[in-house]
């Protein structure tokens, strides 16, 4: 077992590893996120106050929590390359910085889309709105910090710096619709006692929010075989790699 | 683990410390303007500006819904359980705007109390269901209600 993750922290067994889990993962996904549409969007009843509109949420509510726990993630592995200057660390770190990016986007112009109907309004600036935006501009930040820096090791130390100091604004996310009064309502599944909604839609959206969560391992892992190539392009087993083929 | 190692592992934590404080005061600080709105005790207070525009939140009151005589202006009374003001709104109410309902409005007291909105943005709660089951909870909420009363009233 230790040898298993010793031998996945070197790039090149990181690299064949990966590469034999990408069919499997990817498959799931596939089967996961169809069945969890299929209920979420047929079969799911509607709701008593918002329709069919509420069935956006299938989208939306796994996008958002994508976006935290990618950040979570991001930062985690960040400060593990910090610390233990483990390279593959590294890699999955800022690998994982457009997926987040493209989730908090894609939770912001759901909610968008579905606060235009429900609430009036495609936009307001409460305090929970606000602080996903703020993780947007985070995930940006991230990305652009480590383009602007040509040695890549030193990219990774600054942009791990900065993934760190923003994970400050996770618990405020989750919390701001405690903490203030917002336009956005508070938690539904992930309070305190029994989720309030309707066991028929939480099903789909918990087999959503799995679908999601393989949909990034996925991405994250060809993401960072990409990177691994690339920063080790003059090794031995690159060359020997790219002969082969 | 390493001194090395240790070091910067202290130094990660201390820096997530220190600009979580920093957060959190910063935060608190602000905590006012950090609200969206206010409530309807908060404005019966006079804590809610009077010289410009500020945002009230609360539930509609049931029964409270009027149409005035120019038909375009609606007025409705917003409670928090505890005070209540009342609102007028000249304008397109969103759908989901009914006597029951969080509704949070954008707009400025009248010298006579009463909140005149530009904006009337409804409040969901997070509760999801499907009809049939809000019908089967509001008939044995009614139910309790009613045998409460009776009981309280022999």
């Amino acid at each position: 077992m230790l040898r298993f993750f010793h031998q996945l922290g070197s790039p090149k067994h990181f690299y064949r590893i990966a590469g034999s889990w990408i069919p499997w993962l990817a498959a799931a996904c596939a089967v996961l996120m169809l069945y969890g549409l299929y209920q979420g969007m047929v079969v799911a009843p509607t709701d008593y106050q918002q329709g069919d509109s509420y069935r956006i949420m299938f989208i939306h509510v796994p996008s958002a929590w994508m976006s935290l726990f990618i950040y979570v993630v991001m930062a985690a592995a960040g400060a593990i390359g910090l610390i233990w200057h483990m390279k593959l660390a590294e890699v999955i770190a800022i690998s994982s910085a457009p997926i987040g990016a493209s989730f908090t986007f894609l939770a912001l112009i759901t909610g968008s889309i579905w606060g235009k109907p429900m609430w009036g309004t495609w936009w307001v600036w409460d305090a929970r709105l606000t602080s996903e935006l703020i993780l947007l501009f985070l995930y940006l930040g991230v990305m652009a910090l480590y383009g602007a820096i040509d040695d890549k090791r030193t990219a990774a130390r600054a942009t791990a710096i900065l993934a760190i100091v923003g994970v400050v604004n996770i618990p405020i996310i989750h919390y701001s619709v405690e903490w203030w009064n917002t336009l956005h309502q508070g938690p539904t599944v992930t309070k305190f006692g029994a989720p309030s909604i309707d066991i028929r839609m939480l099903i789909p959206l918990l087999v959503m929010a799995v679908a999601f969560k393989l949909f990034y391992v996925l991405v994250v892992l060809m993401r960072a075989r990409l990177e691994v190539l690339e920063r080790e392009r003059n090794a031995r087993w690159v060359r020997e790699l790219v002969e082969a083929s | 683990m390493k001194a090395a190692r240790k070091k910067r592992l202290y130094l990660i934590l201390l820096i997530v410390t220190g600009v979580g404080v920093a957060a959190a005061l910063a935060l608190n600080a602000f905590n006012q303007n950090l609200m969206f709105f206010y409530s309807p005790s908060e404005v019966s207070a006079g804590k809610a500006p009077s010289a410009y525009p500020f945002r009230l939140g609360g539930l509609v009151t049931d029964g409270s819904v009027k149409r005035l005589a120019n038909g375009l202006t609606t007025r409705f009374d917003v409670t928090d359980m505890d005070k209540t003001v009342s609102i007028e709104y000249t304008g397109i109410l969103p759908d989901l705007f009914r006597e029951g309902q969080g509704i949070v409005a954008h707009g400025k007291l009248r010298a006579d109390g009463v909140f005149v909105a530009d904006e009337v943005l409804a409040k969901h709660d997070e509760k999801y269901m499907p009809p049939e089951v809000a019908a089967a909870l509001k008939a044995s909420h009614d139910k309790g209600v009613a045998e409460a009363a009776r009981e309280s009233g022999s």
